[in-house]
């Protein structure tokens, strides 16, 4: 192993050290936003892998999200477990997202930007409008946090371990899932669609299970979000957290593997240690996706690395 | 003896204009068949045809007997056939070894068993052996994007040949590779050809290469054939020296 | 009868505003490969452009309008090309599709920031009344709007087909390369899409904002609608956009008078799939080939 590997490696411990030790020094509001940094850093892994990894563009992550918070939601509010809202938001989310993808795929690459798009439009449409299932604008508040093993999460702290621990999970699987041949296939698809069809690899259902895995990862972040914030609401889950995720994908480095963490930190945490008001922030945020884009598209990470490293000398490696 | 690859009345039309009008042919076991032609006459748009990537407007295209016109690119391969593109078409951010890795994996067991599967679907041996065979192995862990265009090329070849097809259509491969490597190539491929048996289909704009390399030749003008024979005869055809110095 | 008129009519009103603004999406696609996703917000922008310059500058309503039509041109148009467009280009389509989705956001949250969080009066330049027309009810707002949108497409189809740099711009957008062979200021071209596509946004902008009102929000369905538009007409041509908006116009406004108007945002998903499974190439496309 090279010396920069471990370097990371290093990193990589040092920065879950600090996630498990941070919140015994944080007031509740410093530990709602370490969980809510969490919950959307796992809809952002979806989304990079979906467009990082396989190349294609969503623009309805947050409606997965929406559709996990909602199952959680109805289910928790009649006293089901929580573990059954996880099993069929993740079943809901992989299916729609499935049958989402595949009428675009017929078609050029970016329809389905405009098909995600039209979608998310829908979802917010039924969050909003059926109000026997949904409750419409009135949300559903009282929504339980989940007691795991005997273990109640109804403390701040204890939920953001729970967080923490979905987060250290499908942080592994998602690892593990890029590493194996269906990760190298993903790569093979993004960097050349034609070539790799020719080599055997079916492009069409590698694009679909990238795309369908990914929207069950936004399902499962829905699922952890609804017990967080206990209250939700249809325009949480509308247009405008579909482009936050995307954007903090492409910010933190698309294609990176731990790019949608550091884009979630930037997104989440960036702003509150700033006390920017909202609307500054964005505003200065845009402006600096429209920099980056035109500097380095590849994001921060994207950066960090021609930073440390000349071009020429930049290690190969699938699962960067 | 049965023909490998039959292609039978292959047309393909842009907007009207014929750019494959009507090609028949047959590709024996284990020759070496060179496709030639000025520019613009059809040769890899019949190939693509023949390939899944374009679909034809008429005419049918059998392996062994059996019909594969207008299959996906992807199931083609999976039957045995290889391609290699005009353009250089290599996975610059995998490295050499993941690239041949990637060529090979999809003919492993089903899509499932290798999520299960080992990580490198047990092919780094016959990834090693296949850049060994290139002469590659002071690259294999660099990044493909990296080497130069004349090793990409050979990579983009050697991607071809991972899985063992029975039969692979080269398109160009000697485009843009210098004599030393050229030569390099000219003899794997006669290996290739002599060692597995495979069957090849090749487009080249270098005439002594590919004189010297196929055993029978195929003229392609205005999308038509308009002669077929071994090297000698077409060089020497009227038809074929009509079609590359014009009227 | 009297109701489907009344229908029609307020249906190609909606439908000319989104033809405009489906027209200038197409146009930038052709010459640029630009998707411009800030497409929605372009069209929300220009009305606070004149109410600005009537609340800061004193103006008239008329002189506030060509005000507002120049700082669009030059916002929209020159800048947006010079300073977004041009430097990312050629890092790829994703990479200005995220750059101009973070303008929509730039746009919008600077309106909400310096301008105003609610809906704002827009004057409107024309009677607000209603006409009565063999028993139905028609508003001369939509007459107004369907006259300027079908004069704006003429005069634009003239532009392009009638005038020297107009077919000069068709050349490049049909084949860049060939046109700067042919000794076609290609750079120049493109500005000039840019231009038409800053007018007819602010031309739409000044056309719909008397009646939802100014509100920084308003680019969301709008851009929305224009993608798909550009779509069901067949992506890449003019006249497809025009279709492709009108029929998305008239299908809105039957389907809330006799579905649901709860659903109506819905129907450009609807279109969509539709296109894409039956019809992929548009309505009025041709199928056109990959190469390889």
């Amino acid at each position: 192993m090279t010396l920069g590997g471990r370097a990371r490696i290093a990193v990589a411990f040092a920065a879950a050290a600090l996630l498990v030790l941070a919140p015994f020094g944080l007031k509740p509001y410093g530990i709602y936003l370490l969980s809510l940094w969490a919950v959307t850093t796992i809809a952002a892994i979806g989304l990079n892998l979906t467009l990082g990894y396989a190349g294609q563009i969503s623009l309805a992550q947050a409606s997965f999200v929406g559709i996990g918070a909602y199952t959680a939601a109805l289910l928790t509010t009649q006293g089901w477990p929580l573990w059954s809202a996880f099993l069929l938001a993740t079943a809901l989310c992989f299916v729609i997202g499935w049958v989402l993808g595949y009428p675009a795929l017929r078609v050029q690459h970016h329809y389905l930007a405009f098909v995600t798009l039209s979608f998310a439009t829908l979802v917010f449409l039924i969050l909003r409008n059926e109000e026997w299932l949904t409750k419409g604008v009135y949300g559903i508040s009282g929504i339980p946090r989940p007691t795991v093993l005997g273990w109640s999460t109804k403390n701040p702290i204890d939920f953001y371990f729970f967080c923490l621990a979905m987060l250290a999970l499908v942080t592994a699987a998602t690892w593990w899932l890029i590493r194996s041949p269906w990760g190298r296939a993903f790569t093979a698809l993004r960097e050349n669609p034609i070539r790799a069809d020719s080599l055997g690899v079916d492009v069409r259902r590698y694009t679909l299970i990238a795309f369908a895995i990914g929207s069950a990862l936004g399902g499962i972040s829905g699922v952890l979000y609804a017990p967080l914030v206990q209250f939700i609401e249809p325009t949480a889950f509308a247009l405008n957290l579909s482009l936050n995720l995307l954007l903090m994908v492409i910010v933190g480095g698309s294609g990176y593997f731990f790019g949608p963490f550091l884009g979630a930190a930037v997104s989440v945490l960036l702003p509150e240690w700033l006390r920017f008001s909202e609307g500054l922030y964005l505003i200065l945020y845009a402006v600096f996706v429209m920099v980056l884009m035109a500097f380095c598209p590849s994001g921060l990470l994207g950066l960090a690395e021609r930073f440390r490293k000349p071009a020429a000398a930049r290690r190969p490696e699938s699962a960067r | 003896m049965s023909a490998v690859l039959e292609v039978r009345d292959l047309t393909k039309t842009f907007g009207g204009i014929s750019a494959v009008a009507g090609v028949s042919f047959d590709v024996h076991p284990g020759e070496i068949l060179g496709l030639i032609g000025p520019n613009g006459s059809g040769k890899s748009t019949l190939f693509n045809c023949i390939l899944g990537q374009l679909a034809p407007s008429a005419g049918e295209v059998r392996l062994d007997g059996r019909a594969i016109t207008g299959m996906r690119p992807c199931d083609l391969n999976r039957l045995g056939i290889g391609r290699t593109f005009q353009l250089l078409q290599v996975f610059p951010q995998l490295s050499v070894r993941e690239n041949l890795i990637l060529a090979g994996q999809e003919h492993q067991g089903s899509m499932w068993s290798r999520l299960r599967g080992r990580r490198d679907a047990g092919l780094t041996a016959a990834a090693n052996r296949m850049i060994e065979f290139f002469r590659l192995g002071h690259l294999a862990d660099e990044r493909a994007g990296s080497l130069s265009y004349g090793q990409q090329k050979l990579l983009d070849a050697a991607m071809a040949f991972m899985a063992g097809p029975r039969l692979v259509l080269l398109d160009e491969p000697a485009g843009g590779v210098n004599p030393t490597m050229l030569a390099d190539l000219h003899e794997r491929l006669r290996e290739i050809n002599r060692s597995q048996g495979a069957t090849f289909v090749v487009i080249e704009h270098n005439m002594e290469f590919v004189m010297s390399l196929c055993t029978r030749i195929l003229v392609l003008a205005e999308g038509r054939v308009i002669a077929e024979g071994d090297p000698e005869r077409v060089r020497n055809d009227p038809a074929v020296i009509e079609a590359y110095l014009g009227r | 009868m009297a109701d489907l008129l009344q229908l029609l009519v307020a249906g190609l009103a909606t439908g000319g505003i989104y033809a405009l603004v489906a027209i200038g999406f197409v146009l930038l696609w052709q010459t640029s490969q630009t998707i411009n996703f800030a497409q929605g917000e372009f069209v929300m922008l220009p009305a606070f452009f004149v109410l600005a310059a009537m609340k800061f500058g004193g103006l008239s309503f008329p002189l506030a309008m060509l005000v507002g039509l120049a700082v669009s041109a030059v916002v929209l148009g020159l800048l947006f090309k010079r300073l977004v467009v041009d430097p990312i280009i050629r890092h790829g389509v994703l990479p200005l599709v995220i750059s101009t989705i973070a303008l929509a956001i730039f746009f919008k949250e600077g309106v909400k920031e310096f301008y105003a969080a609610d809906a704002q009066p827009f004057p409107a330049a024309w009677a607000t009344t209603n006409l009565s027309l063999g028993g139905a009810v028609v508003s001369v707002q939509s007459l107004v709007i369907i006259a300027a949108a079908v004069a704006a497409v003429a005069a634009l189809q003239y532009f392009l087909a009638g005038t020297r740099t107009g077919r000069r711009m068709q050349a490049t957008a049909q084949n860049p390369a060939l046109a700067r062979v042919l000794g076609i200021p290609v750079e120049r071209m493109i500005l000039y899409t840019f231009l038409i596509n800053a007018a007819l946004v602010a031309l739409a902008s000044f056309l719909v904002s008397p009646i939802y009102l100014a509100k920084f929000t308003n680019g969301e369905t709008l851009g929305l609608v224009a993608f798909v538009a550009a779509i069901v007409g067949g992506f890449n041509q003019v006249r497809g956009a025009i279709v492709g908006g009108l029929l998305l116009g008239v299908v809105d406004n039957f389907v809330a008078a006799y579905w649901s108007a709860q659903y109506r945002a819905a129907i450009p998903l609807f279109l969509l799939i539709a296109v894409i499974l039956f019809r992929p190439q548009g309505l009025l496309g041709r199928a056109e080939e990959r190469t390889v």
